[in-house]
């Protein structure tokens, strides 16, 4: 599935790189550690954390994400939305929690395996 | 006899990813004096490889400069840690090394800058120092103290890499020699805030990673030299020793 047509079915706010949605999805991951995403995430991952500081922005660049969600309603920092135009990085909020945009996600046949 | 030490001890040079590249050691120890700093600490991520070059300029220019590291620990939170000796600050920023996986990408991250007393770059760094360690909160901890240095939390008050952000609190029996709070927040305020949830000693520090940051906040200590011991003290309220809010 392509990143925009998750935007429209779980109605995300786009706050950066709109223009790159055209993207296909392979999975998704879900994690709060930076770490632990440079460790496990897959390349074309959607990422969902509640982290909002702009070193997300530089591990999905490095790990070639194709997005991350923000969730909780959580409003990025200015650094990390100007960083994630710059390296064309997708931000995209919700005010689900981290588990219900997952389920929701999951339901669109977004794998956790991918 | 005490004296009143005016201490920014959270700085970090071109070392770190993040610090801007004019943060050489000289330059931070030029601006610290017009700021009327009279003891800087140098904290990079995960890595003391400018401290000795800022301890000689230092030296040289009149100004107290502590070496510290600012390590990042498996859960994600930032501890300051502080020593006077060199060897006891590289023996720890070895056991970081051997703990901390991955390599920098200067694109995404930025350039890690090792420099000599006279600005001139001598190598890149080329470890992910933004990143963790593999190393947890009290080891980290415990292995300062054995060495002899200080463990101070940082920034407390911010949501991203601090103990409370991550944690949402202080794990019992981790035995911290103080909290930071951001220049955000006044000593005062602080010690409003925070000084009832937690039974720790409270400074100030900038953070700084411009030069236009250092000594935007910075704690002011009654001490008699400017060593880890000295300021300890100050922390606990030993001798007579203490910190000036």
């Amino acid at each position: 599935m392509k990143l925009q047509e998750i935007v429209r079915e779980l109605s995300l706010e786009v706050r950066c790189a709109a223009h790159n949605l055209n993207k296909q999805v392979s999975g998704g991951y879900a994690s709060d550690l930076l770490s632990d995403v440079m460790a496990n995430s897959k390349k074309d991952n959607i990422w969902i954390t509640l982290q909002i500081h702009q070193n997300i922005v530089g591990v999905a660049s490095l790990k070639e994400l194709a997005g991350i969600i923000i969730v909780n309603g959580r409003e990025p920092e200015e650094e990390a939305l100007k960083k994630a135009e710059e390296e064309n990085i997708p931000i995209m909020l919700t005010k689900l929690s981290a588990f219900e945009i997952v389920g929701r996600l999951y339901k669109l046949d977004i794998p956790g395996m991918g | 006899m005490l004296k009143r030490f005016e201490a920014d001890l959270h700085i970090h040079t071109c070392l770190s990813p993040c610090g801007e590249t004019r943060m050489s050691p000289r330059r931070i120890v030029e601006q610290a004096k017009l700021r009327g700093l009279d003891i800087i600490g140098i904290c990079d991520h995960n890595s003391a490889e400018n401290v000795a070059c800022a301890k000689k300029v230092g030296e040289k220019e009149g100004l107290v400069v502590i070496g510290g590291i600012e390590v990042t620990s498996q859960e994600e939170v930032h501890i300051l840690a502080f020593f006077d000796e060199d060897k006891d600050l590289f023996e720890l920023a070895n056991l970081i090394y051997e703990n901390l996986p991955g390599i920098n990408d200067e694109r995404v991250f930025g350039e890690q800058i090792v420099v000599n007393d006279d600005d001139e770059v001598l190598s890149f760094n080329k470890r992910l120092l933004i990143g963790a360690t593999v190393l947890p909160l009290h080891q980290i901890v415990d292995r300062i103290h054995s060495l002899g240095g200080l463990a101070i939390a940082s920034h407390i008050d911010r949501e991203s890499f601090s103990i409370i952000g991550q944690l949402g609190f202080i794990p019992d029996g981790l035995e911290l020699d103080g909290l930071e709070v951001s220049p955000r927040l006044s000593l005062e305020k602080a010690q409003l805030e925070f000084g009832e949830a937690f039974d720790f000693p409270l400074v100030t520090f900038s953070d700084a990673h411009t030069l236009e940051d250092i000594g935007k906040s910075f704690t002011c200590l009654l001490i008699e030299e400017a060593n880890i011991k000295e300021i300890r003290k100050a922390l606990f309220g030993e001798d007579g020793r203490k910190v000036v809010i």
